[in-house]
C-alpha cells in the first residue's frame, strides 16, 4: 500500500517497537533525522534562555521595541510559513512521482526561503548600521546570536535545498533521494517551529 | 492488508499514510491554521484586545497552539499507535527544553534578586 512499508522487508513482518524484525530503511532513517532536529532544538532551547534572561540588559542602548519593525516580520514569517507549506507539497509531489509539480514548488519553497532571509540580513544590516550590532549590548548579543543562528539554519538548509534539486534531476526520484527529501522538508517545517517560537519571544513579547 | 488490521506499522514524522487527496488537504487545512493563529499573534501584541499583563501569556498560549498545528499537520504527529517512537522522542525532546529555558530563566532570576537585596545592603 506504501512504498515505505514495502521497500525492503513486507509490511507484515515491519512493525518495529520490539515485534516482527526492523522497521524499513526509510522509517529508521527519519525516526534517526528526527532525533537530530530535536537536538537542534536543544540547542535552541540555550538560545532563547540567553535571550529571555538578557533581554533587558541593553547598558543604556537601544531596546527591541527600537529596533523592531513588526511589519517586516510579519513579511519574514509568512515568507518562511508558505515556503514550509510550498516544501511539504514538493515531497508530496515527489512520493507521487509527480516530478512536474516537484519542481514548481521547489522554485517557490526556494524564493520564499531566500526572500526570508534577504529581509532578515537587511534588517541586520541596518541594525548595525544604526549603530545596534552584537557589540553594543548583552540583550543585542543574545539577539543576533539567536535570530542569527536560526538564519544560519534557514541558509544552510537554501543550500542543501539546491543539491537536492539537483540530485533530483541527476538521479531521479530513487528511493534514496526521497529519503534525503523527507529529512529536508522535516529541516524545512522544524525551522518553521524555531521561528514561532523566535516571532513570539523575541518580536511580539518585545513589542510595545 | 485487512489480514492484518491489528498490526501497527511505524511512521516516519513528516509523512501521511492515508491517500493523495487527504494529504495535500491536511497540508492545506494546517496552512490555514498556521496563518490565522499568526495573524492573531500579530493582533494580541499590537492592540489591547487582550487585557494588558495577559498578553504575554496569550502570546505563549498562541505559540504553542501554532506549534501543534505545524506538528500535527506539517510534520503528521498524532496520537496513533504507530507514532508511539515519534511522540516518546519528541516528549523527551521537550522536557529538556522546558528545563533549559524554564531553569535559566528561574535561576537567573532568582540570583538578579539576591544581587538586588546585597547592593542594597552595601550602601546603607
Amino acid at each position: 500500500m506504501t512504498i515505505a512499508a514495502t521497500e525492503f522487508i513486507p509490511a507484515e513482518t515491519a512493525r518495529g517497537r520490539g515485534g516482527g524484525g526492523p522497521a524499513s530503511t526509510r522509517i529508521v532513517v527519519a525516526y534517526g533525522f528526527w532525533i537530530f532536529l530535536l537536538s537542534d532544538f536543544v540547542l535552541f532551547s540555550g538560545l532563547f534562555a540567553a535571550y529571555a534572561v538578557l533581554a533587558d540588559r541593553t547598558a543604556g542602548g537601544p531596546s527591541g521595541p527600537q529596533l523592531f519593525h513588526l511589519r517586516t516580520v510579519f513579511i519574514e514569517t509568512m515568507c518562511l510559513l508558505l515556503s514550509s507549506y510550498t516544501a511539504g507539497l514538493g515531497a508530496l509531489s515527489a512520493e507521487r512521482r509527480r516530478v512536474g509539480y516537484f519542481y514548481l514548488s521547489s522554485v517557490f519553497t526556494f524564493l520564499l526561503g531566500a526572500a526570508f532571509v534577504f529581509l532578515e540580513v537587511r534588517e541586520f544590516a541596518d541594525m548595525i548600521g544604526a549603530g545596534a550590532g552584537p557589540w553594543r549590548s548583552a540583550f543585542l548579543s543574545a539577539f543576533f546570536t539567536l535570530v542569527g543562528t536560526h538564519g544560519a539554519h534557514v541558509t544552510s538548509g537554501l543550500i542543501w535545498f539546491l543539491y537536492m534539486i539537483a540530485q533530483v534531476y541527476v538521479k531521479g526520484l530513487r528511493p534514496h533521494v526521497l529519503r534525503r527529501l523527507l529529512c529536508f522538508s522535516l529541516f524545512w517545517h522544524a525551522l518553521d517551529i524555531v521561528w514561532i517560537g523566535v516571532m513570539t519571544l523575541v518580536y511580539l513579547m518585545g513589542a510595545p | 492488508m485487512d489480514r492484518h488490521e491489528h498490526v501497527f506499522d511505524d511512521r516516519t514524522p513528516g509523512v501521511e499514510e492515508h491517500e493523495p487527496t487527504a494529504s495535500y488537504l491536511s497540508y492545506s487545512v494546517g496552512l490555514g491554521l498556521a496563518i490565522v493563529a499568526t495573524i492573531a499573534s500579530f493582533v494580541v501584541a499590537q492592540t489591547d484586545l487582550l487585557w494588558p499583563p495577559g498578553i504575554a501569556v496569550g502570546l505563549v498560549v498562541l505559540a504553542f497552539a501554532q506549534i501543534g498545528v505545524h506538528l500535527v499537520f506539517f510534520l503528521h504527529l498524532g496520537s496513533g499507535p504507530d507514532n508511539t517512537n515519534n511522540i516518546l522522542a519528541l516528549a523527551f525532546g521537550v522536557l529538556i527544553v522546558f528545563l533549559v529555558i524554564v531553569g535559566s530563566i528561574w535561576i537567573i532570576d532568582n540570583l538578579h534578586a539576591n544581587m538586588m537585596e546585597m547592593s542594597a545592603h552595601a550602601t546603607q
